[in-house]
């Protein structure tokens, strides 16, 4: 980026982090946990996305869909086969909690594209809600429909005997390491991608001319970010079913 | 390369994501938000969207099924169509050789009564062709013997009619 080094480091002030500062929405007060802030804003941005995509566009009920309804439908049959397929049968009974945190996290991700918008699934705080949610579910879904059995999951049936303490001790540890795996693959993914763009961004502002190379930078990691949306919305989704399925489905070990 | 130093720096300075005095802001709005979306989605959006797949399977089913029964009727209806066609073509032959049968008897009937017809006209033509053939027979006989006469009295002769014509009598069957 420095091939030009023209650009006087004293006057290139880069902010690359403030995007993702908590602000109240009204006033300057300090934050409690009910202040309506930029969070609230955005969230609410994702409600009404998620209920216009997927309410308002079937509001006609065609048996021949229209374009929104054919997209709420994708919607509905990519999540429903997810869960049916790694889930299991019985996993359908949480369709709807997997398909909340999907287009959750789906629409969170796309509405923080938008320039000068807020991208609430960058936040750690936001992810790790969402994926202690799901460890919280998975676990106590197990023990209620498992008992005690669910404990067996841990203990390597498969493995010779001798490995399997050591075995048990290493999928206790995976299973608590999960929701942090879970929630910092989201949020980190979102963070490091803006904070990139928002770096090149202020290059761009310091380079005059040759702006033109952070520019199509921008343009270039944008294009990989809108990718980095839909995937990390993917995955975080089938993580949840594949937690699920230990809770639900057969032991898979 | 200084700039990118600069910008670490920069951002080492705080990450809004680990001051944790908003953190109880943050949950407390996800939770809020997760719970109207998952209200939201279980109480109108999937119910209505899964009925509207299921009308949808059903309805094409239910085409599929009124499409099959439509080309079994079709079938039906050309079969129905063939066999009327074939009974029609049956009967018209039918009916062509009786119009057939018809037309030849009348014919041959035609055929004697104008046979008979040319039989009669043709015996009284014979009759009519003997009686001329008489007349012309008689005819001669009179001219020759009124020619005999005159030739008898050309060349000085004298003879009664009776001689004359017991002579040409002769002559006439020598």
């Amino acid at each position: 980026m420095a091939t030009t080094g023209t650009e006087a480091p004293s006057g290139l002030q880069i902010h690359p982090m403030d995007q993702f500062i908590v602000k109240p929405l009204f006033g300057d007060g300090p934050i409690e946990w009910y202040t309506p802030t930029n969070v609230t804003l955005w969230m609410a941005i994702a409600i009404l996305g998620v209920t216009a995509l997927l309410v308002l566009s079937t509001r006609r009920r065609a048996i021949v869909p229209s374009r929104g309804q054919s997209v709420a439908e994708l919607f509905y049959g990519f999540i429903h086969k997810m869960v049916e397929d790694i889930a299991g049968h019985e996993g359908l009974k949480f369709f709807p909690y997997v398909m909340t945190l999907f287009m959750f996290v789906f629409l969170s991700n796309f509405l923080g594209l938008i320039p000068m918008s807020f991208t609430t699934t960058s936040h750690i705080a936001v992810t790790a809600t969402l994926a202690i949610l799901v460890f919280l579910t998975v676990t106590i879904v197990g023990f209620v429909r498992k008992g005690p059995g669910f404990l067996s999951m841990f203990w390597v049936s498969s493995a010779p005997l001798l490995l399997r303490p050591v075995l048990a001790v290493i999928e206790v540890i995976s299973y608590f390491v999960r929701p942090l795996s879970h929630s910092v693959r989201l949020g980190g993914n979102l963070l490091a991608g803006h904070a990139v763009i928002k770096v090149f961004a202020g290059f761009a502002g310091a380079m005059g001319v040759a702006s033109f190379v952070p520019v199509l930078a921008i343009a270039a990691m944008y294009g990989l970010e809108v990718l980095v949306s839909a995937v990390q919305a993917y995955v975080f989704t089938i993580l949840t079913c594949v937690y699920l399925r230990d809770a639900v489905g057969e032991a898979h070990h | 390369m200084a700039t990118e130093a600069h910008g670490e720096a920069e951002a080492a300075v705080g990450m809004p994501q680990l001051d944790f005095s908003t953190w109880p802001n943050q949950i407390f709005w996800a939770l809020v938000t997760l719970v109207v979306i998952y209200f939201v989605l279980s109480r109108v959006a999937l119910p209505r969207i899964g009925a509207v797949l299921a009308d949808r399977k059903s309805a094409i089913t239910n085409d599929l099924a009124a499409a099959e029964e439509l080309k079994q009727r079709a079938v039906a209806a050309e079969k129905a169509y063939n066999d009327a066609l074939a009974s029609a073509r049956a009967e018209a032959a039918k009916i062509v050789a009786a119009a057939k049968a018809d037309i030849q008897k009348d014919l041959d009937a035609a055929t004697a009564a104008a046979d008979a017809q040319i039989a009669a006209k043709a015996a009284e033509s014979e009759k009519t062709i003997a009686a001329i053939r008489d007349g012309a027979a008689d005819a001669v006989a009179e001219v020759a013997r009124d020619t005999a006469a005159e030739l008898v009295a050309a060349l000085g002769g004298s003879a009664d009619g009776k001689t004359v014509s017991a002579a040409v009598s002769a002559r006439l069957k020598g």
